[in-house]
């Protein structure tokens, strides 16, 4: 029986395989892979690309203090960008399911519908989610918008729930079972995370300050965006760093949404805001790569 | 020689629910090319999986037929310049032209004809268009951008076969070709195939390409694994049919899951097993639902049962999850629950759930008192209907609104009438499901419906085309059903709260009800409904009598009759009222239609409305006689006016029941 990080080690080597840059995960607070730049911004213009990594995605509201046997405030997605998306992508994906293990004559794999849609990154796709012996393993989608831009490129993103994945796979009823290294536990590694999260997100996050960082990030891209149009040199233009701020502020989004801070009525127009930058921030990307490509 | 016509578009997994309806169009389509470019030929069957559409047509022909037109040109005598200008236009030289004789004088003319041309080349030049002309609800690009070809899903392989040959084609930079795949896992990526083996390779490839097949495949095994247990499936048309098309080669199993988990309602259990896994339930003979589920695996078989131990591991987890829910909700009641609903927000412009609540409160129990039953339990049902939106088992199990508040409004000791209503308060939800079974469940949900009617259209959301975000049809729908169904006598015009658009689209509904739904036809609809529209279920009492009566002798030409009396009086412009002087009535056919008249009216006046419209019937003798011996236009004005208030008089009196102006006779 492999490890969680054996099965994780797999993956990587599979996809770096298959032509992949492996990267390590973003370092800020993401909601989901798919936000990460190496996802968001790389999928944007006329450049192929293919990456993968393994992202650790805070959600807030879904902590359950780590007393929930299946649901965590911080899941580690593994996710995989091809771009564009090969004709045999769905062949090479079940293999790499056989590369960690399953041996799928003796399993069931359908594709059961189900589209995606960021509203907060301007971004759709559409696809499925992968179903082994009815359990969800990976969501896979052909993006078709990203930051309100149509993809010149359509790339797919498969991502996979690894917590869920080594679950199957060893067996276990509870995450925290799954055996992470040898003789140590996804509890030994993470419940503490888990428990302090729940607690500071649900009930000790300062909801002044969480709005003061909303803003001040809010802000900081804003200035950054509204900059651009002037800059001179376009190509030395900080895009990444305007996103980073983007990515605060929906981090700063997500622990206000926990708190119970943000009625359902402001919900939409806090996300509309979030999306307004995200959208700045994409077009910025969009024009450098379109420049580059011209140079 | 007659050909057959193999196609087969390979894509990657369709949804389900999408497939019938493209193979419908690509049949149809198919079909029509056919026709139009006369290849001759009948679509033999089209099948579909979630990976392929798949038609066959049998006796195209090799070639169209050659053509012979003759086009003719300008007359003879407008000379060289325009005989040379029409040789040019036809491509030819003056030498090939002829002339033909024509009432009009000599013409030039120009005998044109068409070699037909290759059904592989009219094939080859439309079935790219044909395969990107079907319509999805919702396409994708994957390959050149935006401007790129749209299918549902990506394209992967194309086989067209005309006899033994490819129809050579490109779509989406897909080659047509004679290659078909397998199953993903029980077949293999490349088998060539021919127009008469085609189905045979799939089937050794693993793919039961009917779906009626694979359908029977599912049932009879359903049957098999239940043998002989006393216990049998839930039937569940809607979840076979996705299966049917989310599988190439279905197998259904049998799993178990731990009878503790039976204390949750069975609702929650059905639902997570249906909507959340797709498997489908089990119950024993008394329909009590037993610990067991059939899931339906894309494969051949389960041999080590891996499958069906992951898919009870994963139904464990669910279900866990369903009585984490239910117990973590019981800690607060529903009427604790309330407050909360002000943060739940109903509609920008409508406010929070809270203020729908207060509204629909109010409204059930003005309905209550209309219906004069306890206001207290109606209003107590409404005021707790949304409150199962702030539980932790709604916010997961969405589509079990209602159903959840009324479960936890029983488990927390409200009276059965306040739970029950509650729990059907969102029926009927489409025209197949039953209207709540209580008086009060009616009346909760015709409160919760009309106030989205009215509030919606207030607003200026009202539905319009085939837009109808917020379900109002649906709304509008149950609410007629409700009222007719639950006999309950509210003026339609008063649940449309003034608003004539509002009042309008009801009345869309009601015909749609009851022409569409009840059958009855769309002329005794409009008779009817010119009477009185606003007592629903008066009008189907009406309706119901109204048809009884129409195939007897006398009731359609006295429709007739009617209508010709309508006209007398428009043409006349005639706005006069009340009983004619009898003095002036002349003997014979007048006085006796008089007197038939008085007969009618007394017989017709307190009878239910069947033996009423046969009474009424019966007044055609004394009409025909009346119309084929009395002249209404008589010269003496008096008399004229008097006629003329006769027959309005009948008319006015006869009408309560239905305008049969409206019936279309014979």
């Amino acid at each position: 029986m492999d490890s969680f990080q054996q099965t994780k080690f797999k993956l990587e080597t599979y996809w770096s395989d298959h032509g992949c840059i492996i990267t390590e995960p973003y370092d800020i607070e993401v909601g989901a892979g798919t936000m990460a730049p190496e996802t968001f911004l790389r999928v944007i213009g006329p450049k192929p690309y293919r990456v993968a990594y393994v992202q650790p995605s805070r959600r807030p509201a879904d902590g359950r203090y780590g007393e929930n046997p299946n649901r965590l405030y911080k899941h580690q997605q593994l996710q995989v960008i091809l771009k564009p998306s090969p004709e045999d992508v769905i062949d090479l994906y079940l293999a790499s399911l056989e590369a960690v293990g399953i041996d799928l004559s003796k399993h069931d794999i359908k594709f059961e519908e189900d589209n995606w849609e960021s509203p907060t990154l301007g971004a759709w796709g559409v696809g499925w989610q992968v179903m082994l012996d009815g359990l969800e393993i990976t969501q896979f989608t052909y993006f078709q918008q990203c930051g309100g831009i149509d993809l010149d490129l359509v790339p797919a993103e498969l991502t996979y729930g690894l917590e869920r994945l080594v679950a199957f796979l060893q067996g276990k009823n509870s995450v925290y079972d799954i055996e992470w290294a040898p003789g140590v536990t996804y509890a030994d590694v993470r419940l503490a995370d888990e428990l302090q999260n729940s607690v500071y997100n649900f009930e000790m996050a300062g909801v002044d300050a969480m709005w003061n960082l909303f803003a001040i990030h809010e802000g900081e891209a804003q200035r950054l965006i509204d900059a651009y149009a002037k800059y001179p040199d376009k190509h030395r233009f900080p895009t990444l760093a305007a996103y980073d701020h983007v990515l605060n502020c929906s981090n700063a989004f997500n622990l206000l949404d926990a708190r119970g801070a943000i009625s359902v009525t402001e919900r939409v127009g806090v996300i509309a805001r979030v999306r307004k930058l995200a959208v700045g921030v994409a077009q910025i990307w969009a024009d450098q790569q379109a420049a580059e490509v011209v140079a | 020689m007659s050909l057959p016509f193999l196609l087969e578009i390979g894509t990657e997994e369709i949804p389900d629910w999408m497939i019938t309806g493209a193979l419908n169009q690509l049949q149809d389509h198919f079909q029509t090319l056919l026709d139009q470019h006369s290849l001759g030929g009948r679509v033999a069957w089209a099948e579909a999986t979630p990976r392929r559409l798949a038609l066959r047509a049998d006796g195209l022909v090799e070639r169209q037929a050659d053509t012979d037109e003759i086009v003719t040109g300008p007359p003879k005598s407008a000379g060289a310049g325009a005989a040379a200008g029409f040789a040019k236009k036809m491509g030819v030289s003056v030498d090939a032209l002829s002339t033909e004789s024509t009432a009009r004088g000599e013409y030039l003319c120009y005998r044109k004809k068409t070699a037909g041309r290759t059904s592989a080349e009219i094939l080859a030049e439309q079935l790219p268009s044909l395969i990107l002309g079907i319509s999805w609800p919702k396409t994708m690009y994957w390959i050149g951008g935006k401007t790129g070809p749209r299918f549902i899903r990506p394209i992967r392989w194309i086989v067209a076969l005309l006899g033994d040959n490819v129809v050579p084609f490109e779509v989406a930079g897909v080659a047509s070709g004679n290659i078909t795949r397998g199953h993903r896992k029980l077949g293999t990526n490349s088998i060539p195939v021919t127009v008469e083996n085609y189905r045979d390779s799939l089937a050794l490839s693993g793919v039961i390409l009917a779906a009626t097949d694979r359908r029977q495949k599912i049932e009879s095994e359903m049957s098999i694994l239940l043998d002989q247990s006393g216990l049998h499936v839930r039937p569940d048309p809607d979840l076979l049919q996705t299966l049917v098309f989310i599988t190439e080669f279905p197998t259904a199993i049998l799993g178990h899951f731990d009878e503790q988990y039976l204390e949750l309602p069975s609702e929650v259990l059905v639902t997570v097993m249906r909507h959340h896994q797709k498997y489908f339930s089990v119950e024993d003979a008394t329909g009590k639902l037993a610990p067991r589920f059939v899931a339906v695996m894309n494969t051949n078989a389960d041999p080590d049962g891996l499958v069906r131990h992951g898919n009870e591991r994963v139904l464990r987890a669910r279900f866990n999850d369903a009585r984490f829910f239910w117990r973590m909700d019981q800690q607060k009641q529903l009427a604790d629950r309330i407050q909360s609903l002000a943060n739940v927000t109903f509609q920008a412009k409508l406010g929070s759930y809270l203020d729908k609540t207060k509204r629909i409160a109010a409204l059930a129990w003005e309905l209550a008192a209309m219906a004069q039953i306890g206001e207290v339990a109606v209003e107590r049902a409404a005021t707790l209907s949304k409150t199962d939106l702030t539980t932790e088992m709604v916010k997961e199990f969405t589509e079990l609104q209602g159903v959840v508040g009324g479960l936890y409004a029983r488990a927390q000791g409200e009276p059965e009438e306040v739970a029950r209503a509650i729990y059907d308060h969102y029926k009927p939800e489409s025209m197949e499901d039953s209207i709540p079974s209580t008086i009060e469940g009616r009346l909760v949900s015709l409160a919760d419906k009309v106030d989205n009617l009215r509030n919606f259209f207030a607003i200026g959301l009202g539905a319009k085309g085939s837009k109808d975000p917020f379900a109002l049809r649906r709304a509008a729908q149950g609410v007629v059903r409700i009222l007719v169904e639950g006999s309950l006598e509210f003026p339609l015009s008063k649940l449309a709260g003034g608003d004539p658009h509002l009042m309008d689209f009801l009345l869309d509904r009601v015909r749609y009800y009851f022409r569409d739904i009840r059958g009855f036809a769309y002329d005794e609809v409009n008779a009817v409904l010119a009477t009185d529209a606003d007592n629903l279920p008066d009008v189907g009492k009406r309706l119901t009598a109204l048809k009884a009566v129409r195939p007897t002798a006398n009731f359609e030409p006295l429709a007739a009759s009617f209508k010709r009396i309508q006209n007398i009086l428009r043409q006349a412009a005639f706005t006069g009222e009340g009983n004619p002087n009898e003095a002036l009535l002349e003997a014979g056919p007048e006085r006796e239609l008089y007197s038939e008249f008085r007969r009618v009216s007394e017989a017709a006046r307190d009878s239910e409305y069947l033996p009423a419209l046969e009474a009424i019937a019966s007044l055609r003798p004394a009409v025909d006689l009346f119309f084929d011996k009395v002249l209404v236009n008589a010269p003496d004005a008096e008399v004229r006016r008097n006629r003329l208030t006769l027959l309005k008089g009948i008319l006015t009196e006869f009408s309560t029941i239905a305008d049969f102006s409206e019936i279309v006779t014979q």
